[in-house]
């Protein structure tokens, strides 16, 4: 630990940027010192020293209040929110944060969402659970996640249940497959569990796990579309059960012909000693907030594809098993290391900085946060409906994205920007590459331009110091208005330049997570009084703001 | 996601997405969609040997009426013809059309009436299916319609490379059963939105309302000058792409690309001949987007769907047709485009030719899909000729019938799309781009007569 520090102090010295100067740390920095602060920073920063690359600095309180509520919880803060943290002089608010977010209604919202896509929560096409299964599925998912059981626990339930697809929502995740066949079940509980594709196995492995799938029978009712997935003994006339099976690790297992073979398969998985089980969780955890995963892709696991720091990939199965399958101590633990809090902006452009986490990567927001963060900002909402199957599902105004129940659930704007379409429970599925439509969309689209130009959120800090006050004003919802919208008071009282000022604070608030520098108020000024109108100068830096990529990004 | 190597030389090595590529989710609206491969199968490039590049759908939704239009019936009494009692010749000897349709009569030569259209459905959706798919519906898949197939394998897979989209719908979506079907989002069509004969034609992404050109050069030097987090990580790989994007977008916005749906660039008296309606500034707008080369557009031609007050709204409405068709046929010819452009005009039936003068109707026409009409023209297809007949009160199909499957089956050849290709289907069905003898769809045979 001792060498660690010693390495980063010498490199931060030393540290110079493109143009030869010692580097400032920029808005997106902070000045204080890298320092581990426990068993994952000290693993990964010897690695960076063992490979000669510089670990980039703390990121500034700004960066960190917004990368963390939307890594944690999907959400972007208000601006409320974000200057209370950013005021906040406690060293220790950081944790505070951290442990306040995981507590949050919108962290079952924003995972549940994250495991619909590789549980392939999906109403129709190619899938076809059918609506209310699909609601049902993720009720139980979300009730799973938000009473936080036990990692363990949530796989055993969904390998083993039985019961109505409409009543037993776990029992969809047989259904949720469109190769329903042992094989292609055994595939499916591979890549989801194991994070392996077992279509590269060898074929007698594959046949072996798939023997545990062969007793599943889906058996509808007399209610439309409602289904009894269970296990199947033998049946007199049908063809003999497998009287053997084989674990994924190649150890062979003798079935009982009684036995629901499921049920023998998921106890050998959840073994605390099995390295199939806690390592693919914890390596795909990792991913989910650092963007890449120790092994990497995260559901592509095999003998060929090492991770970039096993030390660290141990550890964390380590502590996720002793903590009895958390993941929020795992996130916890994760949350509040020093590698989590790197800047992005990196100090290696050496392609092994980014597999080992020298810098926090960047990362387009998800389709759904985005619009969601979209709406919070302006105060609108979005239509989102399902066209297959009739009658058709509309949801009601004010849905968020991220809570959406159901894959097929779905809006123009989610499809261009690369929500998954839970085909096939890949972890690729998401594209969150920018493509041209998107930029366009952005920029110019009457979508945004419309939410932009119609929310009253915020109209109400871009209104002219001119301007009457409004038939049935209320001051008290006004004020209230204001503290909602992070600003002091009405912007339209004082003079010119300083409503200006607390507007373009407000707005860098709402959509920054942060103060504007001199810098950036200075060019908001010289724009606005080019511009015809201070209302008008506004929009377009709320529109510019929109489209900027620390709007758009991780960061 | 299928990689393709790149073509353009504005596009430098190493970012992640070609400007084809670009250009295929360009203005969608939709968006990208199914990462699976199985797209990889799609679009050959088509035979060099076709005659026809590109298609304008001239889309009549709600079902025009073919007595009134393009077969008419005064011999079978005002019950028939109600006041539309005296059909036109036309400069083809023989051919006579609807007396509302004069302009269209000087351009006889230039199109072919296809007079025995048969499917026999009498639903919107379903007959729109039926018509632009040439599939029966209610097989359990959704089959795209021709507008999504010609996208498909005369799109970008085939070469084409502009901003524009391939697959145009002026100016409205015509709904879930006339677009893309199972081949997904990636070949919907895109759909502008606005009003061309507007003073300001408002294109969905390209032409935002109410910002002028200067405002918009003004933003996108705020937003250059706002970037703080781009400048600082100048370089990133991530945001360089990004950013090549949102130089393809100002393409649109800002240069010459978006230019195409300016028709302001058109002489004034040329939009007149078009006439000054939504109809007749799409027609030529259709024109435009045809000389860039785009594979397909659609004009979605809404009303006619008469159930009441037919014959005011047919004086309000044939007219218009007429003006808009006659001139864009003309202006193609004029210049040389219309021996490469298919166009085909005919909504998804015909209507009742018995008027229904009782109550509540008044004087309507209903859904009639036992008999209709269909103008070609342009592509290879020969002009001046009318192919089958209807009885002689237009009620069903005298002599030689036309299946949807034979009129779409033998644009697809003029195209050069092997009708028998497969069609990538994203669970890896066999399905071919029309039905093959052993399905039973029905077929009156190519449409050799015009071929």
């Amino acid at each position: 630990m001792t060498t660690c520090l010693l390495y980063v102090a010498v490199l931060a010295a030393g540290s110079v940027t493109a143009e030869g100067i010692a580097a400032e740390p920029t808005v997106f920095e902070s000045s204080s010192e890298l320092s581990p602060q426990g068993r994952i920073d000290e693993l990964v920063l010897s690695r960076l020293q063992q490979l000669g690359l510089q670990p980039a600095r703390i990121c500034s309180d700004g960066v960190f209040v917004r990368r963390v509520f939307l890594d944690v919880i999907g959400t972007l803060p208000t601006a409320q929110e974000a200057r209370e943290f950013l005021q906040d002089q406690d060293p220790d608010k950081r944790r505070t944060l951290i442990d306040r977010l995981l507590l949050r209604g919108e962290f079952a919202d924003y995972w549940a969402m994250k495991w619909s896509d590789l549980l392939r929560v999906k109403a129709e096409f190619p899938i076809n659970l059918w609506p209310n299964a699909a609601q049902a599925y993720h009720r139980w998912i979300h009730t799973s996640i938000q009473q936080n059981r036990p990692y363990d626990q949530f796989v055993r339930d969904l390998l083993t249940a039985n019961g109505s697809n409409f009543r037993v929502g776990q029992v969809n995740f047989y259904r949720a497959v469109q190769d329903k066949t042992p094989q292609g079940l055994a595939q499916a509980v591979a890549l989801t569990f194991l994070g392996a594709r077992a279509d590269k196995w060898p074929p007698d492995r594959l046949a072996g796990m798939a023997a545990f799938f062969s007793q599943i029978s889906y058996t509808p009712t007399g209610e439309w579309k409602e289904e009894i997935v269970s296990f199947n003994p033998a049946t007199p006339g049908t063809e003999e059960p497998p009287a053997s099976a084989i674990f994924p690790d190649g150890t062979p297992v003798k079935l009982q012909p009684d036995e629901d073979p499921r049920v023998v398969f998921a106890d050998w998985l959840i073994r605390a000693e099995n390295p199939w089980f806690a390592r693919p969780v914890v390596n795909r955890a990792w991913c989910w907030l650092l963007g890449r995963g120790i092994i990497h892709e995260p559901d592509d696991i095999r003998p060929d594809n090492a991770p970039s720091n096993p030390e660290l990939l141990a550890f964390l199965e380590q502590e996720f098993i002793a903590s009895k399958y958390d993941l929020r101590h795992l996130y916890r633990l994760i949350l509040n290391s020093q590698t989590y809090q790197l800047s992005s902006v990196a100090r290696s452009d050496k392609p092994e900085a980014a597999a080992n986490f020298a810098y926090y990567p960047l990362r387009r927001l998800d389709a759904e946060v985005l619009i969601d963060a979209v709406n919070q900002i302006t105060g609108t909402s979005e239509e989102y409906s399902s066209a297959v199957p009739e009658p058709f599902t509309y949801m009601p105004e004010g849905q968020r994205a991220v809570a959406l129940p159901d894959g097929s659930i779905t809006s123009p704007f989610l499809e261009m920007f690369g929500r998954p379409a839970r085909d096939t429970g890949l972890e690729s599925e998401r594209s969150n590459r920018p493509t041209a439509d998107q930029r366009l969309h952005l920029l110019n689209s009457s979508h945004i331009q419309r939410k932009i130009e119609n929310s009253p959120k915020l109209q109400a800090l871009l209104a002219p110091t001119s301007a009457g006050r409004p038939a049935g004003f209320n001051k008290a919802k006004q004020a209230r208005r204001y503290r909602y919208l992070g600003i002091a008071q009405d912007p339209r009282g004082s003079g010119d330049a300083q409503s200006t000022e607390t507007a373009v604070t407000s707005l860098y608030l709402t959509f920054l997570s942060r103060f504007p520098t001199q810098t950036e108020l200075t060019q908001v000024t010289e724009y606005a009084k080019s511009a015809s109108s201070a209302r008008e100068a506004l929009t377009d830096v709320v529109w510019a703001l929109l489209n900027s990529a620390e709007f758009l990004y991780r960061h | 996601m299928t990689t393709r190597s790149l073509s353009c030389s504005r596009v430098p090595r190493g970012v992640p997405i070609s400007r084809r590529e670009a250009g295929r989710y360009l203005l969608a609206g939709t968006g990208l969609v199914l990462g699976g491969g199985w797209h990889a199968a799609a679009g050959k490039a088509a035979p060099v040997t076709a005659k026809a590049k590109s298609v304008i759908q001239i889309w009549l939704w709600g079902g025009a009426c073919h007595v009134d239009t393009f077969d008419p019936k005064p011999a079978a009494g005002t019950d028939y013809s109600g006041p539309l009692k005296s059909p036109i010749s036309t400069k083809v000897t023989g051919m006579q059309i609807g007396e509302l349709l004069p302009e269209l009569a000087k351009q006889a030569d230039k199109y072919s009436l296809i007079r025995s259209m048969t499917h026999g459905n009498n639903g919107h959706e379903t007959a729109s299916y039926l018509v632009q798919t040439a599939r029966q519906p209610g097989d359990g898949s959704v089959y795209p319609c021709a507008g999504a197939v010609v996208s498909l394998f005369r799109g970008y897979s085939a070469g084409y490379e502009g901003l524009i989209p391939p697959y145009i719908v002026l100016t409205r979506p015509q709904g879930r059963f006339s677009e893309a079907g199972f081949l997904g989002s990636r070949y919907k069509p895109f759909a502008t939105g606005g009003d061309p004969a507007q003073s300001q034609f408002v294109v969905e992404g390209v032409v935002a309302q109410g910002i002028t050109q200067e405002r918009q050069k003004g933003r996108r030097q705020l937003l250059g000058d706002l970037n703080t987090l781009q400048k600082t990580l100048s370089g990133n790989a991530e945001l360089a792409a990004s950013e090549k994007c949102e130089q393809q977008a100002y393409d649109l916005i800002l240069g010459d690309a978006g230019k195409v749906f300016d028709l302001n660039q058109e002489p004034a008296e040329l939009r007149e001949r078009y006439g000054r309606n939504t109809f007749g500034q799409s027609c030529l707008l259709a024109r435009r987007l045809v000389e860039k080369g785009v594979p397909y557009t659609t004009i979605n031609y809404s009303g006619w769907d008469t159930h009441k007050g037919h014959f005011q709204i047919m004086q309000r409405k044939l007219p218009e047709l007429d003006k808009g068709l006659a001139t864009l046929l003309q202006d193609l010819s004029e210049r040389g485009l219309l021996e490469s452009t298919i166009i085909w005009c005919c909504g998804e039936f015909g209507r009742t030719p018995r008027v229904q003068w009782e109550a509540p109707w008044n004087g309507g026409r209903g859904h009639y899909g036992n008999v209709f009409s269909v103008l070609v023209a342009g592509g290879g297809f020969r002009g001046g000729q009318v192919v089958g007949a209807s009885t002689d009160r237009g009620e069903e199909v005298q002599d030689r019938p036309v299946y949807p499957a034979d009129l779409i089956g033998s644009m697809y050849e003029l195209l050069g799309i092997d009708s028998a290709a497969q069609l990538p289907h994203p669970q890896g069905q066999q399905v071919t781009v029309l039905s093959t003898a052993t399905e039973s769809t029905k077929s009156g045979g190519r449409l050799r007569e015009l071929v």
